[in-house]
C-alpha cells in the first residue's frame, strides 16, 4: 500500500514542481534575485495552507500524529542551509526540482544530479570526521513551535491552542504571498505606481 | 481541467493551493515529503556495486542493516537498511517525481525554446550560451545543493516546505540560513552590466 502511495503522491507532486514552474531555473533565479515573485507567492501560499490544513486535521483527529516527522534543529542547519543557498542560487536547482527538471529532458539538470550525488557522498565521507565538531552543536533538537500532540516532540509556545498558533502563521504566510507584487518587477516605475497606487 | 493539465505554467494561486495540498496528502497519507536523503540512497547502492560491504545484514542493529560508514550506519542503520530494499516508499516517491515531471512537461502545449531548457535567458546574458560553462557551474551548484542539505538534515522539502508546515524550528532556521546566502548571491552574480 505504502508504495502505491509513494507512486501516486510522489508522481503528483513531481507534476506540480513541473507546473508551478519551479523546476524552470530561470523563476528560481528571478525569485532570489526579488525580480518576480510568482515562486515566493507561491511557496508562502503552499507553507500557509498546508500548515493550516495539517494541524485542522490533527485537531480533528483526521491526521495520526505518529506520521509526522521533525527534524533536529543544530548549528549545521543554518550552515547546511547557506550552502544549499549558494547552490541554489547559482544553478537554479534545489534537489527536488533538479530530478523534476531531468523527468522534463532540460539538459543542464543532469549535471545538477550528478553534483549533487557527488555532493552527498563526499558529506557521507566526512559525516565521521564532522559529526563531533560545532556544527552538530544543538539549538533545539526536534522541537516545534505549536503544540503538535506528539511526544516525540516538545513545543516552543504550548500554552497557546496549537491550531491557533499554526493557523494564525499559515494566515499570516498567505497574506504575504497575496501582498508581495503580482508582475515581475521590471523598473522603477513600477515600484512607484504601487506607492502612488497605495498612498491614494 | 483540461487547461490545468496543459497549461505551461499555473498562476501563482493555482500554484500555491496543488503545492500546499502535495503536502498534507503525503503526511496524511505517509509522512512528510523530502528529498535529498535519497541522493545518500543512490550513492549508497552505487557504492555496493563497487564495495560489496557497504552494507551488510546485522541482527544486533535496530534497522537489522549496519555499514561501516558512519552516516549510513546512523540511526540505527537506517539508511543502510534503505541501500540494501531500494524498493521503499522514500526511493519510489523521488522516481515517481521524476516521472510526474516527464508527464507535465509533454502535456504542456507550448514547447520550450531549445536555448531555454540548457540555460536560462538570465544566465546567458550575462555568461553566454556555451554549455560546457552552463554544465560546468550547474554540476558545482548541485555538489553545494545536496553538501549543504546533508548537512542540515534536509532540503528545500524536507526543511523548509514540510518543516515550516509542522512548524519545526529548524524548518525555519534551514529557510534563514538559505534565503541570506541565496537572494544575495543571485542579485551579485546576475547583475546587469552597467
Amino acid at each position: 500500500m505504502e508504495l502505491i502511495f509513494a507512486i501516486l503522491i510522489g508522481f503528483f507532486f513531481g507534476f506540480v514542481l513541473q507546473k508551478v514552474g519551479a523546476a524552470n531555473p530561470q523563476k528560481i533565479i528571478d525569485m532570489l534575485r526579488l525580480k518576480d515573485f510568482h515562486l515566493m507567492k507561491a511557496i508562502f501560499t503552499g507553507i500557509g495552507l498546508s500548515s493550516l490544513l495539517l494541524f485542522t486535521f490533527l485537531a480533528l483527529g483526521w491526521a495520526d500524529v505518529g506520521h509526522l516527522s521533525v527534524k533536529s534543529a543544530y548549528v549545521g542547519v543554518i550552515i547546511g542551509g547557506a550552502l544549499m543557498g549558494l547552490g541554489w542560487a547559482i544553478s537554479g536547482f534545489c534537489p527536488g526540482t533538479g530530478l523534476v527538471a531531468a523527468g522534463a529532458l532540460r539538459k543542464d539538470a543532469p549535471f545538477f544530479i550528478l553534483g549533487g550525488l557527488l555532493g552527498a557522498f563526499i558529506f557521507t565521507l566526512l559525516y565521521g570526521a564532522l559529526k563531533a565538531t560545532a556544527l552538530f552543536t544543538t539549538l533545539g533538537g526536534k522541537v516545534t513551535l505549536a503544540e503538535t500532540g506528539s511526544e516525540k516532540y516538545s513545543a516552543l509556545l504550548p500554552t497557546f491552542p496549537a491550531l491557533a498558533l499554526a493557523g494564525a502563521l499559515g494566515i499570516l504566510f498567505m497574506a504575504i504571498a497575496w501582498f508581495l507584487p503580482n508582475e515581475p518587477v521590471h523598473s522603477a516605475r513600477s515600484l512607484d505606481d504601487t506607492i502612488v497606487s497605495s498612498g491614494q | 481541467m483540461k487547461k490545468l493539465l496543459f497549461a505551461k505554467q499555473w498562476n501563482w494561486k493555482v500554484s500555491g493551493i496543488m503545492l500546499g495540498i502535495s503536502f498534507v496528502l503525503a503526511v496524511v497519507a505517509v509522512k512528510p515529503i523530502g528529498v535529498s536523503t535519497q541522493f545518500v540512497i543512490l550513492d549508497g547502492i552505487i557504492m555496493d556495486l563497487f564495495a560489496g560491504d557497504t552494507v551488510v545484514e546485522d541482527a544486533e542493529a535496530a534497522s537489522g542493516y549496519s555499514s561501516p560508514n558512519a552516516y549510513l550506519n546512523k540511526s540505527g542503520g537506517k539508511y543502510a537498511k534503505n541501500i540494501a530494499k531500494p524498493m521503499n516508499y522514500s526511493f519510489i516517491f523521488v522516481l515517481a517525481m521524476v516521472a510526474g515531471g516527464f508527464v507535465a512537461a509533454r502535456l504542456s502545449t507550448s514547447k520550450p525554446d531549445t536555448a531555454d531548457q540548457l540555460s536560462p535567458p538570465v544566465w546567458r546574458k550575462k555568461f553566454g550560451s556555451s554549455p560546457v560553462k552552463r554544465c560546468a557551474v550547474v554540476f558545482i551548484g548541485g555538489f553545494l545543493v545536496l553538501f549543504g542539505s546533508r548537512l542540515a538534515g534536509g532540503c528545500t522539502s524536507g526543511h523548509m516546505m514540510s518543516g515550516m508546515m509542522q512548524t519545526s524550528l529548524s524548518g525555519y532556521l534551514f529557510a534563514a540560513g538559505a534565503f541570506a546566502v541565496a537572494v544575495p548571491t543571485a542579485m551579485l552574480m546576475y547583475r546587469k552590466e552597467k
